[in-house]
């Protein structure tokens, strides 16, 4: 059956898409992030314990910030789009369980890695730093691939009863079809978490470049720079699968002014959403893309360790960008291949009119979150890079 | 679609062992954030380097946990959709506003300045470093407010801040400040955060006397002793006495669950609380005295009344009340609040069927059933609607037993019983630790400091019965008497949920050893040793 928008007037439908912009920027930040996830798996990087420590207590600051940022990605989600994530994540059980067992086992590994006692030894909680670095990232990726080519799920509104695996030419694992489904762009959603990865990886490189004593480490930055060029050849590739497949994909869409807020299959949709707003969505994604080149330029080519700022601030506009053409100008988010109906849009999953008014008025808290962030984040950096001298030091609690 | 009981008790079951495991740390972070702040204020305004090797030593023992506890809270955030989809759905407008805002004014406050109180030692001044100690107790604090509201509201979802949507088929929030005020989410996050005071002094208490009484680190321990002694003074006091306010608010909101606590079948006006007690597993239409349900009990009378209704001779209603009725005291029948539930679904589906018509007559017809008044009391002008109690249309079902609308009595007794138990000894053994602290006496009791050693696992049992009476007492329901437990799962195949379960299970076995092992190890190192 249609899924009628709840939206009941003007100010409802701004708040949906006011959370819709939000859940796009908080998306961008925790892709900036997943440096964190990509430094992960540099570990081999290290040639001998102090590189390897430095490596360590770089990203060990800064984890929890990562992992606080989906937390609250998560919960955003959850507060404004309610429906969203009871069928997301209801629906595609294992993709969830399987992120969020790579991040229970994340959590963990910093604290108790070099540790006296660790039961499993350093080795053991290298891995599950690896197997955060790559199984997440790859499948958040996917999930995000879902976005845009569909899940095999039906809804009903009323009785409450979602269905997942109901497509008669599809497969039902529980959202693991996703990335086999090649039918359904299993290769898109593949792609997409491949170019995740890459990305990631190369921002954890950039990071690693600027936030370690680049005189004291200087094998290790050599190193790092020569992950970046390897990586950058592997996201170019991803990424030109990810625009091919974008750019020609048959693309969901309902109009915004129709009470049943029928749902359709359009070509060109994406491309379609990239020249809506006088074409700002696409001049602000190819900023994004440029800005995170010269990022790997300056960094993995040159000798600057400025990179990270660049490529940082790329990737945030690149997410920001992801999400509203996956969202925004009447385009179901979490569209259903099963039945094109059952897909979710900003109008039909969120929250009531006054819950999000509410929550309006509490994310007016997050700029000041975000300064006092900055701020610590200047504190901590103010004094110069990682040492070895400070990794060494046994009250700066290093790992 | 009938949902597989089976898989119910699985995803409950899953649910249950991963929130236990989180609450083994979160207690323990929110009351050991605040110790290592004491300690590092201490340091600050002394200038003393003993102090600040003190504080460092419990702020290691506090990132151990502290890691694990992160890891274990953001499962629930998951599992909320991944196996509890439907709760997410009907009840989401009101539940994950508090979710989120717990993210944006807590978590972040906590993880940032972690990052300056772990690492920032050399990093940034003393006042800096300072402050963000207490910034991280406090943000590991606001948390804890903020996941309370959201669990005061599965406790007692009350029309002031919420209503039965019929157009979406779902609850939405209607008062975000009277669910933020409402008085069971504040006791509730009282007594939490002060029995983690409470579990964190006495582990710093207990640590302590171990190593004086292995004749170690003794003035490390002497003042850590002291400081754990006079907090844990303070805060296992106010647990009793804010504990007495929940077990209030409880009497008054959530009746099955009060009744099950004191294994109460027959009500009665000045009811008594079974001080020591063995409880008979004992369906309530088999029991015909409140004697007759028990092996054994010692009684004192008319405390419950008092307790619950602050009056000794108050009528407080038995299991069996609440399955029969009693319309001396105008207690409905169970069959009479289904067969209500029961015609608001059949609002509901009318409604939809007519809006699916165009038949607007229809709809309206229905809409003005739906929100009809079925109950109200003119002294405080609370009302019901049918809407309300939409929830009790799942025992309309003749398949479903009415003996489930209570609780099972045996383990929430038993769990109320030992964690009351548990929080008088450690009234006691604080009120002797600081007397002893204060007399100068701490360091040559033997038996108030192998006491205090044997003491330390003590507050884990006592905060996991704590949380296993409230939850296990809500049922049958997550939302309490609006949306039953067995319609709020996730409709999935049972093998995925077994799968995932013992995934859990096995981390947490590992992840739990490699902890203790850990902390045991810097505990055995002591002090100097862990730096």
């Amino acid at each position: 059956m249609t899924w009628a928008p709840n939206t009941v007037d003007a100010t409802h439908f701004y708040l949906q898409v006011y959370f819709w912009l939000i859940v796009a920027v908080l998306g961008g930040l925790f892709l900036l992030m997943t440096f964190v996830q990509g430094g992960q798996t540099l570990f081999h990087t290290a040639k001998d314990e102090m590189e390897e420590r430095a490596i360590l207590n770089s990203l060990g600051r800064k984890w929890e910030l990562t992992f606080t940022t989906l937390v609250l990605f998560g919960g955003a989600l959850y507060a404004a789009f309610p429906l969203f994530y009871s069928v997301s994540f209801g629906g595609a059980y294992w993709v969830w369980m399987l992120i969020l067992f790579a991040f229970v086992l994340q959590a963990v590994a910093y604290e108790y890695m070099n540790k006296p006692g660790n039961l499993i030894g350093k080795g053991a909680y290298k891995f599950f730093l690896y197997f955060n670095g790559v199984v997440a990232m790859v499948l958040i990726g996917a999930a995000v691939g879902t976005f845009f080519t569909g899940s095999n799920f039906s809804y009903d509104p009323i009785t409450r009863v979602l269905e997942w695996g109901t497509a008669k030419d599809g497969f039902d694992l529980r959202g693991l079809e996703a990335a086999i489904d090649f039918k359904h762009g299993a290769w898109f959603n593949l792609a997409f978490g491949v170019l995740l990865f890459a990305a990631a990886r190369i921002l954890g490189a950039l990071w690693l470049i600027n936030d370690i004593d680049n005189n004291e480490f200087p094998e290790l930055i050599q190193r790092l720079r020569g992950t970046i060029k390897k990586c950058f050849i592997v996201l170019l590739v991803a990424l030109v699968i990810v625009l091919f497949g974008l750019l020609t994909m048959k693309g969901y869409s309902y109009n915004i002014h129709d009470p049943k807020g029928t749902i359709t299959l359009v070509d060109g949709k994406y491309l379609h959403n990239l020249l809506s707003f006088g074409a700002i969505p696409l001049i602000l994604f190819l900023a994004g893309l440029v800005l995170y080149v010269l990022g790997v330029f300056k960094s993995g080519f040159g000798n600057s360790n400025k990179g990270i700022w660049f490529a940082g601030l790329g990737i945030v506009l690149i997410g920001i960008i992801v999400f509203v053409i996956a969202g925004l100008f009447g385009t179901p988010f979490y569209p259903s291949y099963a039945d094109l109906q059952s897909s979710l849009t900003i109008q039909n999953s969120s929250g009531s009119k006054y819950t999000l008014e509410v929550m309006a008025w509490v994310s007016v808290a997050v700029p000041f979150v975000l300064a006092y962030i900055i701020w610590v984040w200047y504190q901590m950096k103010k004094n110069g890079p990682i040492t070895k001298e400070e990794i060494a030091d046994p009250e700066s609690h290093a790992y | 679609m009938a949902l597989d009981l089976n898989m119910l008790e699985w995803a409950r079951a899953q649910f249950a062992m991963t929130a236990l495991f989180h609450f083994f740390f979160v207690p323990f972070t929110l009351g050991m954030s605040f110790i290592v702040a004491f300690f590092e204020t201490i340091y600050v305004k002394t200038g003393k380097e003993e102090w600040k090797s003190i504080t460092q030593f419990w702020q290691l023992i506090f990132a151990i946990n502290f890691a694990l506890g992160l890891s274990t809270g953001i499962i629930h955030e998951f599992e909320f959709g991944t196996n509890w989809s439907t709760y997410s759905w009907v009840v989401g407008d009101v539940f994950g506003a508090p979710l989120a805002v717990e993210g944006i004014v807590a978590f972040f406050m906590e993880a940032t300045f972690a990052a300056i109180s772990f690492f920032g030692w050399k990093r940034v001044s003393k006042g800096v470093h300072l402050a963000s100690s207490w910034l991280l107790a406090i943000g590991s604090n606001l948390s804890a407010l903020w996941i309370l509201i959201a669990n005061g509201f599965m406790q007692h979802p009350s029309n002031e801040f919420l209503k039965f949507d019929i157009e979406t088929s779902r609850a939405v929030m209607i008062n975000f400040w009277k669910l933020i005020a409402q008085p069971v989410a504040q006791v509730k996050f009282l007594h939490v955060v002060s029995a983690g005071y409470t579990l964190a002094s006495i582990f710093v208490l207990g640590i302590s006397a171990y190593y004086l009484l292995r004749k170690k680190h003794i003035e490390f321990a002497k003042k850590s002793a002291a400081v754990a002694a006079a907090f844990g003074l303070v805060s296992s006091i106010f647990v009793a006495v804010i504990g007495d306010e929940h077990a209030y608010e409880v009497a008054n909101t959530q009746p099955t669950k009060i009744a099950a606590m004191e294994g109460l079948y027959v009500g009665e006006k000045g009811a008594p609380i079974v001080a020591f007690g063995l409880p008979k597993n004992l369906p309530a239409n088999e029991v015909t005295s409140n004697d007759q349900a028990f092996a054994f009990k010692i009684e004192i009378p008319k405390l419950l009344s008092i307790l619950g209704k602050r009056n000794p001779d108050a009528y407080v209603p038995g299991l069996k009340d609440l399955i029969d009725g009693n319309s001396e005291y105008g207690i409905w029948p169970l069959s009479k609040l289904a067969k209500i539930g029961e015609e608001a679904r059949a609002d509901l589906r009318a409604y939809h069927e007519a809006k699916t018509k165009g038949d607007t007559a229809a709809m309206a017809a229905a809409k003005k059933d739906f929100y009809t008044v079925v109950w109200s009391d003119p002294k405080n002008g609370v009302s019901l609607t049918k809407a309300d109690l939409i929830g009790y249309g799942y025992f309309a079902n003749p398949n479903v037993n009415p003996e489930l609308i209570h609780p099972p009595v045996p383990p929430v007794f038993y769990s109320f019983h030992i964690m009351v138990g548990l929080g008088f000894w450690f009234i006691l053994l604080f009120l002797w630790a600081w007397i002893a602290v204060v007399k100068g006496s701490f360091e040559n009791s033997k038996l108030l400091q192998t006491l205090a050693t044997l003491s330390v696992p003590l507050p884990w049992i006592a905060t996991s019965f704590g949380w296993m009476t409230a939850e296990i007492g809500r049922q049958p329901w997550t939302v309490f008497g609006m949306l039953p437990t067995a319609e709020s799962a996730t409709p999935i195949a049972l093998q995925n949920v077994q799968a995932t379960f013992f995934m859990f299970l096995t981390a947490f076995v590992i992840l739990g050893i490699a902890e203790l092992k850990i902390l045991f190890t810097v505990v055995k190192h002591g002090p100097k040793g862990a730096h």
